[in-house]
C-alpha cells in the first residue's frame, strides 16, 4: 500500500585513510515506507551514524563505494552536491545529536532561523513566523524564545527547538541521530513522543531514528534494524525483533539490557564477551563470529540476507537455530 | 556487621558562589543525610544538575561542604586538610569516573600506572608484582597481555576494569563510581557491573553508584537515594522505592523510563516542566511534614 520513500540497496561507504579502508558501512539494504518510523540500533562503531552521514553529507575520508540510495526515486549517491542541497530540509533533513552545538552562539534564534530558510529560497516573513510559533506551541515553548540566544535555553529546550527548526519545511524524510542520548529521562520521553507526534500530524514524513538505546526504540519505532560492526544484522517489526530475535547479536543485546524488576541478586544478566573487531581492511565473513556462541566454519563467509518471517530479514547462517524457543534470559551467551 | 555504617553523611549543604563581589548563589546540595553501610551498594540517582556528582566530590574531599558533616569510621573528617591526613583517607576511599579514556596518563604503560599506586600509597610493600597480578586477575584481565600496553591500546571496557583493579589494589572501604558505565555499550557494561558487585560483596567494599539510569540502579543496588534539585527526596531499600514510589518526582521518573515490554501511554500529554509544579503542590499539601518515614527503611521528603 505505502510507497517507499527511501530505498537502500547494498550500500557501501568506507573511510579511506592512509592505512587502507575502514569498512564502516558494508552492504546495507532496507526500505523506508512513507510515514514510517524505523529505528536503527547498535553499539558504537556499528555504522549507524556513518549511514546517516553517507546519506546527508559525505566528507572525506568518508567515501561512497557502491550501492544505491534512492530518495523519492532519485539516487542521492549519484547527484551533484548542488542538486542535493536543494533537497535538504525540504525532502531530507537531519536532527543532529549535539543540539547544544547546532546553534550559532552569536545570533538570536530568530535571526538564525531566518538565515537558514533564506538559503532555501523562503522569505522569513510574518506568515512564516506564525507557522514557527504554532510549532513552538506544540513543543510547549513560548514564542519569546525566538528572541533569545541559544545559551539561554536548557539542554532539553535546545533539543526541542532544533527539532522544530529541522522540520520547519515539512521534510519527507528525517534522520534523528541519537537525539535523546544527552537528555534526562523526562526530556527524553517528551522528545521521543514529539517525534511521533510530528509524524502523526503529517508534518514530517518518514523517520529514521538512530540510537544505541533499544528500549527507546521499542517505545516509538514501528520497525527496528540492528547493525553490527558495519554490517546489517537484522530488520523486522518492533515486537518481532524484541520477542523473537533471530540474529545472535540481537538476542544477546536484548538479554543484556537491565529492566526494572530485575535485580543482580535474583537474576544475573549476561553481557557479551569481547569487543567488536577493528574495521580497518577487514576481510570476508560474519563480523560477529568472534563473539558468537553459534559460530561454525561457515561463518568465515559473509552471510546472506534472508527472509526469516513476515517483513523480518536476518543475515546469519544460523538463524534457524536461534529463537525457536522463547526464553528471556540469554545465559548461554555468557561463554566461558 | 552488615548494618555498621562506615560513612555517615549528615546535613550536607553546598552553596556555590559565582562572581567575585556580589556573587550569585547556587544551592547545589541542600541538607542531605544518609548512611553508607559496609558491603552495601548504594545508588544515587538524579538528573543532570540534581547535585549527585557534587555529593560524590564532597565525599572525595575535592570540594568543601558549606555546612554539614562527614563521619568516616566514627571520626569527623569534614575538616581534614593536611596532605598527610588526606593521603590516609585516600587509601580507603577511592573513585572511578565516567570517562575511562581520560583517567590514565596516556604516556605511561599500565605497569607503571600500577606501580605509581605503590609509590604514593604503599611504599613499604615488597611483593608488588604479585599483588598487581592478583588484582588484575580478579577483574578478569590477563596480566601478561595488559601490563605492557599503553592505555590507547585497550578498549573502554578493559580500561574501566583496570580502574576497578587499581582501586582493589588499595583494598578500599568505599568506592565512588560516578556514571561508571555510561560511556560503555550495552553489551560490555553489564560485565563491568556484575564484576563490581561481585567484588563489593566479596571484599566487603561499599560502593556509591552515581547514575541517571534507573534500570541499572535497580539492578545492582541495595539502597537507593533519589535526588531532585539538590534535595534528597526519597531514600530507602531499593525494592521498596521501586515498588512504592511516593514523591511526585520519583513517580515521574518511573513513568518515563523506556522499558521493553511496556509501552508508554500515548494519550497522556507529557511535559517535563509540569514536574516542578507537581512537586510544589505536593510540598504545599504536606506542609510541615518534613522528611518522614512511610514504611520501614523508606523515607520521603514531604515538604521543604
Amino acid at each position: 500500500m505505502a510507497e517507499n520513500v527511501l530505498e537502500i540497496k547494498d550500500l557501501k561507504a568506507y573511510y579511506k585513510i592512509l592505512k587502507g579502508d575502514v569498512k564502516a558501512l558494508d552492504g546495507v539494504t532496507f526500505n523506508l515506507k512513507r510515514g514510517e518510523i524505523l529505528g536503527i540500533a547498535g553499539e558504537s562503531g556499528c555504522g549507524k551514524s556513518t549511514l546517516a552521514s553517507t546519506l546527508i553529507l559525505r566528507k572525506p575520508p568518508l567515501t561512497y563505494i557502491s550501492g544505491e540510495a534512492k530518495l523519492l526515486g532519485t539516487d542521492i549517491m549519484k547527484i551533484s552536491e548542488k542538486a542535493f542541497k536543494k533537497m535538504r530540509l525540504k525532502n531530507i533533513s537531519v536532527i543532529p545529536q549535539y543540539a547544544l552545538d547546532a546553534f550559532s552562539p552569536t545570533k538570536r534564534i530568530r535571526i538564525f532561523l531566518s538565515d537558514l530558510v533564506k538559503e532555501h529560497g523562503i522569505r522569513p516573513n510574518r506568515k512564516f513566523f506564525q507557522k514557527v510559533e504554532e510549532r513552538l506551541e506544540m513543543i510547549n515553548l513560548e514564542p519569546s524564545v525566538l528572541d533569545r540566544y541559544s545559551i539561554e535555553l536548557s539542554g532539553g529546550m535546545k533539543q526541542r527547538m532544533i527539532m522544530i527548526i529541522s522540520t520547519i519545511l515539512d521534510p519527507d524524510f528525517i534522520i534523528a541521530d541519537e537525539i535523546t542520548s544527552a537528555l534526562d529521562v523526562s526530556s527524553q520521553r517528551f522528545v521521543a513522543n514529539m517525534l511521533v507526534k510530528l509524524r502523526d500530524e503529517g508534518i514530517t514524513g518518514s523517520v529514521i531514528f538512530i540510537t544505541h538505546d533499544l528500549s527507546i526504540l521499542y517505545q516509538i519505532a514501528e520497525r527496528i534494524m540492528i547493525m553490527y560492526a558495519g554490517q546489517f544484522a537484522e530488520i523486522g517489526p518492533t515486537d518481532e525483533i524484541v520477542s523473537n530475535p533471530r540474529h545472535p547479536y540481537t538476542k544477546a543485546l536484548i538479554a543484556s539490557l537491565p529492566q526494572v524488576g530485575v535485580q543482580y541478586k535474583d537474576n544475573k544478566l549476561a553481557g557479551i564477551k569481547g569487543t567488536p573487531p577493528h574495521l580497518l581492511n577487514i576481510g570476508e565473513g560474519c563480523r560477529f563470529r568472534f563473539r558468537c556462541p553459534y559460530k561454525t566454519d561457515k561463518c568465515e563467509q559473509t552471510p546472506q540476507r534472508e527472509q526469516v518471517g513476515d517483513h523480518h530479514f536476518c543475515s546469519c547462517w544460523h538463524w534457524k537455530e536461534i529463537g525457536t524457543q522463547t526464553e528471556t534470559s540469554g545465559g548461554e551467551l555468557d561463554g566461558k | 556487621m552488615e548494618n555498621k555504617p562506615i560513612m555517615k553523611v549528615e546535613n550536607l549543604t553546598k552553596v556555590f558562589t559565582s562572581g567575585i563581589i556580589a556573587g550569585e548563589k547556587t544551592v547545589a546540595v541542600k541538607d542531605v543525610t544518609f548512611n553508607m553501610n559496609q558491603g552495601e551498594v548504594i545508588s544515587l540517582i538524579g538528573e543532570s544538575g540534581s547535585g549527585k556528582t557534587t555529593i560524590g566530590r564532597i565525599i572525595l574531599k575535592l570540594l568543601k561542604p558549606t555546612e554539614g558533616k562527614l563521619i568516616y569510621n566514627g571520626q569527623d573528617i569534614t575538616h581534614i586538610n593536611s596532605r598527610h591526613e588526606k593521603k590516609d583517607y585516600y587509601k580507603k576511599v577511592q573513585a572511578i569516573f565516567q570517562d575511562p579514556f581520560s583517567s590514565f596518563n596516556p604516556l605511561f604503560r599500565i605497569d607503571r600506572i600500577f606501580n605509581m599506586v605503590f609509590a604514593s600509597f604503599m611504599k613499604g610493600v615488597k611483593n608488588r608484582r604479585e599483588l598487581i597480578e592478583q588484582s588484575l586477575e580478579s577483574v578478569n584481565l590477563n596480566p601478561q597481555r595488559i601490563l605492557n600496553k599503553f592505555p590507547h591500546q585497550l578498549s573502554g571496557g578493559q580500561l574501566q576494569r583496570l580502574l576497578i583493579a587499581r582501586a582493589l589494589l588499595l583494598n578500599v572501604d568505599i568506592l565512588i563510581a560516578d556514571e561508571l558505565i555510561s560511556m560503555l555499550d550495552a553489551s560490555t557494561r553489564i560485565g563491568v557491573l556484575n564484576l563490581l558487585v561481585e567484588l563489593c560483596k566479596k571484599n566487603g567494599m561499599t560502593v556509591l553508584f552515581i547514575t541517571h539510569d534507573l534500570n541499572l540502579g535497580y539492578y545492582i543496588s541495595d539502597t537507593t537515594l533519589i535526588m531532585y534539585k539538590g534535595r534528597l527526596v526519597e531514600r530507602g531499600d531499593t525494592e521498596k522505592i521501586y515498588k512504592n514510589p511516593v514523591h511526585p518526582y520519583t513517580k515521574m521518573l518511573f513513568e518515563s523510563i523506556p522499558e521493553i515490554g511496556n509501552k508508554w501511554d500515548k494519550e497522556e500529554t507529557f511535559l517535563p516542566e509540569t514536574v516542578i509544579q507537581d512537586v510544589k503542590t505536593f510540598y504545599r499539601e504536606n506542609e510541615g511534614e518534613g522528611f518522614k518515614e512511610v514504611e520501614a527503611n523508606h523515607k520521603v521528603l514531604f515538604s521543604e
